[in-house]
């Protein structure tokens, strides 16, 4: 059989998200992966430089659909930060108790599409079907399911009650008792062990070499956790564990996640059951700066970076997002290659993509050699162009 | 007159494509409606089969620029000719097989390897990656679960003294003690019969995360849907063929009581496949095949060497 090259992506089943993966096979194994982004640029950093900082937090929170408190907490601390806020212990609280919800739901998410991936439906429904007392728990503390709103300049929009502490410690009581269960299916069905087992290997000296963050490091038993190395909200307040695991595979890093909803609703029991009293919020003003801040902040898929660049005015000048996604990029061609195709799908799940998050574009001109950076109008207008040349028409 | 009629009876209406079309919807409605409800969902109504095989018959036909035309289109065919022409030799309504002679065991495992191949020249013929890889798998998956499968059957044919499927019915009808001797065949058959039907866990060739629609991908419409009832047919006659062979067929019963046996023996055989699918995950193709040589093999060929010892004993 001669070498055959086919592309996975960027339209593809097992991908939620369109992005490209062109592997070079030799029968079923995989001897080069290439990975290719830019198939879902939005253009949400420059749209940020037009909106005021209010505005912006309902912009980026739409950045993920699943780790949308991620972003917009890593934006909100550091345009507080410049802005010098000091935010109510009780706000921090209730953020956090958020962000811990929004982990535990993210990694069910993923352990059903992981499930998916390997053909193990059962599992796919059951989990997704647990997710729901998540989603329930957010609705009831933020009114959202999905693009919570809570956070706001200063503190949080809306406070949390007795009763809804009480029927959130009754939900996470019953999501534990699941989650264990899970932990059993992970750890010991035979079909899931050899899927998993010595798939996507990567060695702690190269994760560490190609900058692995979140679950993924952590499989790889790099004990990398923002939570624990630069503490923010009330995490210094906390007993939890960082969890690692040292078995450098598919397997590692679905054992991490499962524990990490442990450990999570550790954390929400935690701070429910002695919740800071106090204000929600405070006021900041509508113009912030000058002055720049970079946010480090543990989203469920590893650390999330925003650097916000303020010039006193209402507008901020500079917004820039790392997603953790693209940090975990950089190691999936070393996990694919050497492997099956058949592991591709989950090799590249495992890592928990999020494309969407991820993607940026700068128009770079091969012939003239020059790179261009457009501003929003233009960027619009170039877009439009783009479309009605192809026979789009806008009414 | 009924010289010609009743052969074409019997292969267009009943136990032939008819009768197995009708039962395989309700097969595939129940393996879905119970795969479901283990899932925790709500599954679909009962008619959906038929609608899904309405909509895929009234669909375009889209052949690849490169494919052999002829052969594309006729592979459909010879695999649901071929699995019908298989029914023939399996009892359905006694224990009588309406044909039946010495060696039609062989005929019918030989029958049922036909569809697995046209599997495998579909996707070659239609060249695109996906397909290619697809085939490969399927090529590859045959030598894991066939060879179990042929050496599982051979363990009741030596204890029953006959290679005939109707007279192992008879035998077993017989001596009903001698089913449970024949367990560990039983388990590798059917756990190779779901690979030979790409159910999970073994459906890695057509596996829509990894290959996209496997040896399938190319396939539209009309053949399709063919390819898709073909499948499902061919769990019907599996599931009487494991009967026949290992369960002891209708037993003593005839006629419309004997039917109702047949179906409700066939019924649980396929309530077996589909708690397999729900309870695991897909394996890779490397993994079919040294599970199957590994435990299946060995299963197998100690069931024969036990029904060896008891028969010259």
């Amino acid at each position: 059989m001669s070498k055959m090259q086919i592309p996975l992506g960027p339209q593809h089943p097992a991908l939620k998200e369109p992005e490209n993966f062109m592997l070079v096979l030799d029968g079923e194994m995989i001897i080069d992966a290439t990975v290719n982004l830019g198939y879902n640029h939005r253009g949400v950093e420059k749209a940020a430089e037009n909106r005021n900082y209010i505005q912006d937090i309902y912009l980026i929170e739409r950045i993920c659909g699943i780790c949308s408190h991620s972003h917009i907490s890593c934006y909100i601390n550091a345009v507080e930060e410049i802005a010098k806020v000091e935010v109510p212990q009780r706000a921090k609280a209730i953020r956090t108790i958020v962000a811990e919800l929004e982990r535990i739901h993210s990694h069910l998410l993923w352990l059903g599409v992981a499930a998916f991936e390997l053909g193990y439906d059962t599992l796919f429904m059951y989990t997704w079907r647990d997710r729901e007392q998540v989603l329930d728990c957010l609705e009831l503390l933020t009114g959202n399911r999905v693009h919570y709103g809570i956070n706001t300049i200063g503190g949080v929009r809306r406070d949390i009650t007795k009763e809804q502490a009480d029927e959130i410690l009754k939900k996470i009581k019953y999501l534990h008792e699941r989650t264990s269960y899970y932990v059993g299916v992970v750890t010991e069905e035979p079909t899931f062990l050899a899927r998993t087992q010595n798939v996507g290997k990567l060695p702690k000296d190269v994760a560490l070499e190609l900058n692995a963050v979140g679950p993924t490091a952590r499989a790889s038993g790099i004990e990398i956790d923002v939570r624990k190395d630069e503490p923010y909200f009330i995490y210094d307040q906390l007993d939890f564990k960082v969890i690692t695991y040292h078995s450098e595979d598919v397997f590692g890093r679905a054992v991490v996640r499962v524990l990490e909803v442990i450990e999570s609703i550790k954390i929400i029991e935690q701070i429910l059951k002695n919740l800071p009293e106090g204000p929600v919020s405070v006021k900041v003003g509508w113009k912030i700066g000058p002055g720049e801040a970079v946010f480090r902040y543990e989203a469920p898929r590893g650390e999330d970076i925003h650097y916000v660049k303020a010039n006193g005015t209402e507008y901020p000048e500079r917004v820039k997002v790392r997603a953790p996604t693209l940090a975990n990029f950089q190691s999936l061609p070393y996990c694919l290659k050497n492997g099956y195709l058949a592991d591709a799908v989950i090799t590249i799940a495992a890592i928990d993509p999020c494309m969407s998050c991820t993607d940026r574009a700068v128009v770079y001109d091969i012939k003239k050699g020059k790179k261009e950076i457009f501003d929003w109008e233009e960027l619009r207008k170039y877009s439009i162009e783009f479309y009605r040349k192809k026979g789009v028409k806008f009414s | 007159m009924m010289d010609v009629l009743i052969p074409v009876i019997y292969i267009a209406i009943f136990p032939g494509f008819v009768f197995l079309g009708i039962y395989s919807t309700i097969i595939q409605w129940v393996d879905r409606k119970l795969t479901a409800i283990m899932h925790n969902r709500v599954g679909p109504p009962i008619y959906q089969p038929i609608a899904d095989f309405i909509k895929l018959i009234s669909k375009e036909v889209i052949i690849p620029d490169n494919a052999d035309v002829l052969m594309f289109k006729s592979l459909p065919y010879v695999a649901i000719a071929s699995i019908i022409a298989s029914i023939l030799m399996i009892p359905v309504y006694s224990n009588n097989a309406i044909i039946k002679f010495q060696g039609d065991i062989i005929v019918v495992l030989y029958l049922l390897t036909i569809p697995t191949v046209t599997f495998f020249l579909a996707g070659w013929s239609s060249t695109s990656p996906y397909s290619t890889i697809g085939s490969m798998r399927v090529m590859t998956q045959l030598f894991g679960y066939e060879i179990p499968l042929f050496l599982s059957v051979a363990g009741p044919c030596i204890i029953a003294g006959s290679w005939s499927v109707s007279d192992i019915a008879k035998f077993f009808t017989e001596h009903p003690s001698y089913i449970f001797l024949n367990i560990p065949a039983l388990i590798s058959a059917l756990l190779a019969s779901q690979g030979k039907l790409e159910r999970v866990p073994f459906d890695a060739p057509h596996a829509k995360n990894e290959v996209v629609g496997g040896q399938f991908t190319e396939y539209s419409g009309r053949l399709l849907a063919l390819f898709l009832l073909s499948i499902d047919i061919e769990m019907i006659v599996l599931a009487a063929f494991i009967n026949a062979v290992f369960l002891g067929g209708v037993f003593k019963f005839s006629g419309f009581l004997g039917f109702i046996i047949f179906i409700i023996k066939t019924f649980f055989v396929c309530l077996v496949f589909v708690l397999f699918k729900v309870a695991m995950a897909r394996v890779r193709v490397d993994q079919v095949v040294k599970f199957s040589w590994k435990y299946l093999v060995s299963l197998s060929i100690f069931q024969i060497f036990l029904n060896l010892y008891i028969k010259l004993n």
